[in-house]
């Protein structure tokens, strides 16, 4: 067996490690490593996908009208097609219109959660790092909007302000940061006490850079699993409020409008009803695999024990 | 003890201030609430008849001092819709929305707890998987669809519960199981890990080498403790609960909070919205005031904190 000496390795030796691994290749080889990380990132690149190239594989129209073809289930062919998962009250068929809804939620869910991140870590950082009298009057500030539910408020600034795909994106986006606000906060909070805080201090820097710097780097991993967390709460807000009425509008197709016409006919034609809550339930369940994933990989002391 | 209390009902007065300065700007989001109420055929004279007529055409700062004066009455105007007190029309609306939480919760904890013990003592078993797929699985479903599917089945097929209103006793089966199931889901994980770090306590431990029966040291020594963060997270989903509640009373016709806030919103009863916004959050707020009190009853470390 080979012995090292502390503090004495030999060039050779170094020679004959293998070469450090770019940060790419360890996200990948954990991720392959996952059941979970698998799945999720089977889901959620296969939803990606549908939004990117979805009108080139769509089997019909999503939105051109059929009248010939109404109400017809799952598995039905005439001349123009099958359609595998049956038609609506319009004739259009279900799986196409299925596929064009993915890019509403891709669309809200990104762009919503990237919005409510951006105020939501500036917000907690500053509450968290200033702290006294204003910490104080900010977290009252969150408190109160926490204590109506997210649902809730969305609903009522959506009925006040208008519906429509833009508008319900800013809605959630302005809404949804209170979350990251308290999370972050809570962060700041810890590591402004860290040693290497304090020695960044005792080396001369101020405190915007120290905010910056050594901070912000350090609580930005629970803001990015928090994301994938919120990424999911947004496709189901999206979800219940264009169902509800008061979210996005047609000709615009999503899952959620597709449930609300689903309802409608729900006596007669369960096919409209059920594939597009499936579709949902399939897209949030990838994105909180991911998110399960990416916890556990972020955080360091998961990392160490496995 | 009793700081604490004091401490915290401070704290929940001065949040219920915030939050009826935050529902009074909301109302105000696309400027004057006017353009919303008015009917599209008024003319120009009729609208400023109706903005004087409700106080809009004052400076904002002295149209918040009055509305929260008469705020903290309880008056949160006349319903537009109803021609009623707000206030009234939201009352009673709210019975219903508190049975259906409380019978949902009930169903929640009655499957998520047992549930999360039983996969914490045969961790790593089929039922522990079983249960984990099971809680993901509640978690990613829209909870209105998972209303939409019980409709499918047992009011289309099988004609056995009513799809809506709240008429008879039966009905509030369907509505009640759909918020349990998305609760249940969200608190068996958690008594899971809660029971699974009790466990591992020393004190678990001794109570075995006592020579204990097993039923015993689960039920006594370690439920109780479980049940501590189990409690907390119980009264943050209530959040969960009551912004589900609107979307699943719309599904089932239920006539609670969650629809009536639909509906005013739909014909634009901008008062009803600020009373019951008001009345959610005082609701949310109020119950975790209570669950924070029964938290230190039952856990004397931090009543001595």
């Amino acid at each position: 067996m080979e012995t090292l000496e502390v503090g004495k390795v030999s060039p050779e030796y170094i020679s004959t490690l293998p070469p450090p691994r770019s940060l790419f290749t360890r996200v990948t080889s954990a991720l392959f490593r996952s059941p979970i990380g698998v799945a999720g990132t089977a889901i959620v690149g296969f939803v990606l996908l549908l939004a990117v190239i979805g009108p080139q594989i769509s089997p019909h129209e999503a939105v051109g009208h059929n009248l010939r073809a109404r109400f017809k289930p799952p598995g039905y062919s005439d001349s123009s097609g099958t359609y595998t998962l049956g038609t609506d009250q319009l004739g259009r068929d279900i799986l196409s219109r299925i596929i064009a809804g993915s890019r509403v939620s891709v669309l809200v869910g990104i762009v919503s959660v990237l919005i409510a991140g951006t105020i939501g870590v500036t917000y907690g950082l500053v509450s968290g790092f200033v702290g006294g009298l204003v910490d104080t009057v900010m977290m009252r500030i969150v408190d109160a909007l926490l204590s109506i539910p997210f649902i809730v408020l969305v609903v009522a600034i959506s009925g006040v302000v208008g519906a429509g795909l833009g508008t319900l994106i800013l809605i959630l986006g302005c809404t949804g940061w209170v979350t990251y606000a308290r999370v972050i906060r809570g962060e700041v909070l810890k590591v402004r006490e860290m040693e290497y805080v304090v020695a960044a201090y005792a080396v001369g820097q101020n405190r915007p850079l120290v905010m910056l710097r050594h901070i912000l780097p350090n609580v930005i991993s629970s803001a990015i699993v928090l994301a994938a967390v919120q990424v999911a709460v947004t496709i189901l807000a999206e979800s219940s409020l264009s169902f509800l009425g008061l979210g996005v509008k047609t000709p615009t197709v999503t899952w959620g409008l597709m449930l609300a016409d689903g309802k409608s006919y729900i006596n007669s034609a369960w096919w409209m009803t059920f594939y597009p809550g499936i579709a949902i339930t399939v897209t949030v369940l990838g994105v909180v695999f991911l998110g399960d994933w990416l916890r556990d990989f972020l955080d360091p002391n998961i990392r160490a024990r496995a | 003890m009793r700081e604490f209390i004091v401490t915290r009902f401070l704290q929940l007065i001065v949040t219920m201030f915030i939050v009826s300065l935050l529902v009074f700007l909301m109302i105000r989001l696309r400027g004057d609430p006017i353009s919303i109420m008015a009917p599209p055929i008024f003319n120009e004279e009729q609208i400023q008849a109706l903005r004087a007529a409700w106080g809009f055409d004052k400076p904002v700062l002295e149209q918040y001092v009055t509305f929260l004066r008469k705020a903290v009455t309880g008056d949160f105007g006349t319903s537009f819709f109803a021609r009623r007190p707000a206030m009234e029309v939201v009352i009673e609306r709210l019975g219903n929305s508190w049975l259906l939480a409380g019978v949902a919760s009930m169903i929640g904890l009655t499957i998520a707890v047992p549930l999360g013990i039983l996969s914490a003592l045969k961790r790593n078993s089929i039922l522990d998987f079983a249960s984990t797929a099971l809680a993901s699985l509640g978690t990613a479903m829209p909870s209105f669809w998972l209303g939409l599917m019980l409709i499918i089945i047992f009011s289309v097929y099988l004609r056995i519960l009513p799809s809506f209103g709240a008429l008879e006793p039966k009905a509030i089966i369907m509505p009640s199981v759909t918020l349990g199931v998305g609760m249940a889901a969200r608190l068996s994980r958690l008594t899971r890990s809660a029971m699974l770090e009790v466990l591992n306590q020393d004190y678990v431990r001794t109570a075995h080498s006592k020579g204990l029966q097993n039923k015993q040291v689960v039920l006594r020594h370690a439920l109780r403790n479980a049940l501590i963060p189990v409690v907390t997270v119980f009264g943050l989903q209530l959040g969960w609960l009551l912004g589900g509640s609107v979307v699943v009373e719309s599904v089932f016709a239920w006539p609670g909070l969650g629809r009536l806030m639909v509906e005013s919103i739909n014909v634009r009863d901008t008062t009803v919205v600020q009373a019951g916004l008001f009345w959610f959050s005082l609701s949310f707020i109020l119950i975790n005031y209570a669950l924070d009190a029964f938290y230190m009853l039952i856990d004397p470390r931090i009543r001595i904190n």
